[in-house]
């Protein structure tokens, strides 16, 4: 692991590193910050390393299977779900998920 | 200071589709169940759930597409497009972004500027997400996940409308033909369409656009006249002030008649985009798209010229009653039950549409049912009933789908016609009425007018006019 972090190429940002944590909605502390740079560094530098392979003219892949038009027909099948869906509320009121004031 | 300013607008038109089932689970897609009654692990993505597509969205998006001169693109993907927000239980939502189904098509709209055609950019299918409301008594929200998941395609037009009206214009067309599709209800009240306006002003002569703003909370026509007017009007007022007009999205609020910046989810717009892994690919071959094409049903232009052809309609009813696809659809089936179209052309046309006004309804809120309608119409035509009477028990059909027979005979509404019965109420109100008897014989003309009135009134309208005026010559 140390040996890794010496060779680090890819240097993540303070601005960067507090950036993701706004999109993610995670509150890091300085030593959380600093921790998640490093990784988040030596994945890119790994990422790097996959870029070395020269891809030119292979189309990009989303999908490890030749398969296509999966589909399902427009029948419910489902019925009454809202006790099991709201057995996950951390907070119902109601039959809903009660949750801090936010305006839609 | 007396610059012209030209206004450039393009709409993100989200259509919930009237599917029966959501998006990618089998959850219903009805109206008014309690709160989180139509969800699953799918549609409030719990972990290790799998969504599997909805095989009538894809053909509810390729009709639209087709109907709208789009080109279908044949291999395409779903995208994940990842923000966080409680109406949103996965943390993403599968749209598409690299390859919509639909892209590069137009439709004609025409408004007092003329024809114009207004481009498609795309067509996109995606998920919608769950409601939040606000409690009443807590200072809380409350999550709903009934929505969540339900079916949407998302036109996006090209930056090619001008005015208030061009957009209404587009709307109502765009409302028309997926109404005549049957792929959604489009009712902007109740959220199955809804309008997002992006909006600039330039200077006219100006090529380039002016940074434009994006406004949300439109739900009804007039809301985006409304929206649009103040919004070119604060615009312009920053570009007079010097001032730049910031890229943001603004929440119209209606009753104050002005928008504010939106904060909230829309801080971060960045959405991190990438394919989305759970979902195959969609290849749609040539035959699909042709049988698609082929059970496209019957859009305006052709029903209006089927209604001028078929029922020799004049081409101003075949308009009317084609502008909606409610009152074609009610046309349609009350002549198959009793032919006299244009007599059901008239009574749609006149009383069906005052009804609609009197009560503040649209159309598709007609409830009443065509078999009573047509009897209605076979009364009053046939004379059975008076016009007055006629008007009376439309009234009630329309309002609650009386059976106008069963009416007609229960209350004793029926024209009368028994002569000794009308000769004995003429009598009684030429001897009530000395005064226009005397006008008449003095050779006005008019009075007569007064003393059938007269006698219809005594006979609760239900009196032959016809043989009300005979009589009346005869006796005076
Ligand atoms: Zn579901």
């Amino acid at each position: 692991m140390e040996d890794l972090k010496t060779k680090q190429k890819n240097v993540i940002s303070d601005e960067t590193i507090e950036y993701v944590g706004i999109l993610a909605k995670l509150e890091l502390s300085d030593e959380e910050k600093e921790r998640a740079k490093r990784d988040m560094g030596e994945m890119l530098d790994y990422i790097d390393k996959l870029n070395e392979l020269d891809t030119d003219g292979v189309e990009p892949m989303s999908h490890v299977f030749p398969v296509n038009n999966v589909f399902r027909e427009d029948v419910v099948t489902n019925g009454d779900g809202s006790e099991a869906t709201l057995a996950n509320a951390p907070e119902r009121k109601d039959q809903g998920f009660k949750v801090p004031k936010t305006i839609g | 200071m007396s610059k012209t300013y030209e206004t450039v607008i393009g709409l993100e038109v989200h259509v919930e589709l009237a599917t029966k089932t959501k998006i990618f689970c089998g959850c219903s897609t009805a109206f008014g169940g309690a709160p989180n009654t139509h969800t699953c692990p799918v549609c409030t993505g719990m972990p290790g759930s799998l969504p599997v597509l909805n095989k009538q969205v894809v053909e509810y998006a390729m009709a639209v597409g087709l109907a709208t001169n789009c080109t279908i693109t044949q291999y395409c993907k779903f995208d994940r497009k990842n923000y966080f927000y409680p109406d949103n239980p996965q943390n993403y939502q599968i749209s598409q972004l690299y390859l919509p189904i639909c892209r590069n098509g137009g439709v004609e709209i025409e408004t007092s500027a003329g024809k114009k055609v207004v481009g498609i950019h795309e067509i996109h299918m995606e998920e919608d997400a769950g409601k939040l409301v606000h409690d009443e008594w807590e200072d809380v929200s409350i999550v709903d996940y009934n929505r969540s998941g339900v079916p949407l395609i998302e036109i996006v037009s090209e930056p090619d409308m001008r005015s208030a009206e061009e957009v209404i214009a587009y709307l109502e067309k765009l409302r028309l033909i997926i109404q005549y599709l049957g792929a959604s209800d489009c009712k902007l009240n109740e959220g199955s369409m809804r309008a997002d306006v992006n909006l600039s002003v330039r200077g006219v002569g100006e090529t380039e656009f002016g940074t434009r703003t994006e406004m949300k909370n439109l739900n009804s026509f007039k809301a985006i006249a409304r929206a649009i007017e103040g919004e070119r009007a604060r615009q312009i007022e920053l570009l007079e002030e010097g001032k730049p007009v910031i890229q943001e999205t603004r929440r119209w609020d209606d009753n104050k008649e002005y928008s504010y910046a939106m904060r909230s989810k829309e801080d971060a717009q960045d959405y991190r985009y990438f394919p989305e892994p759970d979902l195959v690919p969609i290849s749609i071959s040539d035959e699909w798209i042709a049988r698609v094409k082929a059970r496209q049903p019957e859009m305006r232009t052709e029903k209006m010229e089927r209604y001028q052809r078929e029922f020799g309609l004049p081409a101003y009813d075949a308009e009317i009653l084609t502008g909606d696809k409610a009152f074609a659809d009610l046309f349609e089936a009350t002549v198959a039950l009793c032919g006299r179209p244009k007599k059901v052309s008239n009574w749609i046309m006149v009383e069906t549409i005052r009804m609609l006004k009197d009560n503040g309804m649209d159309p598709d809120e007609i409830s009443f049912s065509p078999e009573h309608f047509a009897k209605l119409v076979e009364l009053a035509d046939e004379g059975a009933v008076t016009n007055t009477v006629a008007k009376e028990v439309f009234e009630l059909v329309f309002r609650e789908d009386i059976d106008p027979d069963a009416y007609v005979e229960e209350k004793g509404l029926k024209t009368v016609s028994d002569e000794g019965a009308l000769r004995a109420a003429v009598e009684k109100v030429i001897a009530e009425n000395p005064q226009s008897v005397e006008d008449y014989r003095n050779g006005k003309e008019k009075a007569i007018g007064f003393l059938v009135g007269q006698t219809m009134k005594a006979m609760k309208g239900k009196a032959n006019p016809g043989l009300v005026n005979q009589l009346l010559r005869e006796l005076l």
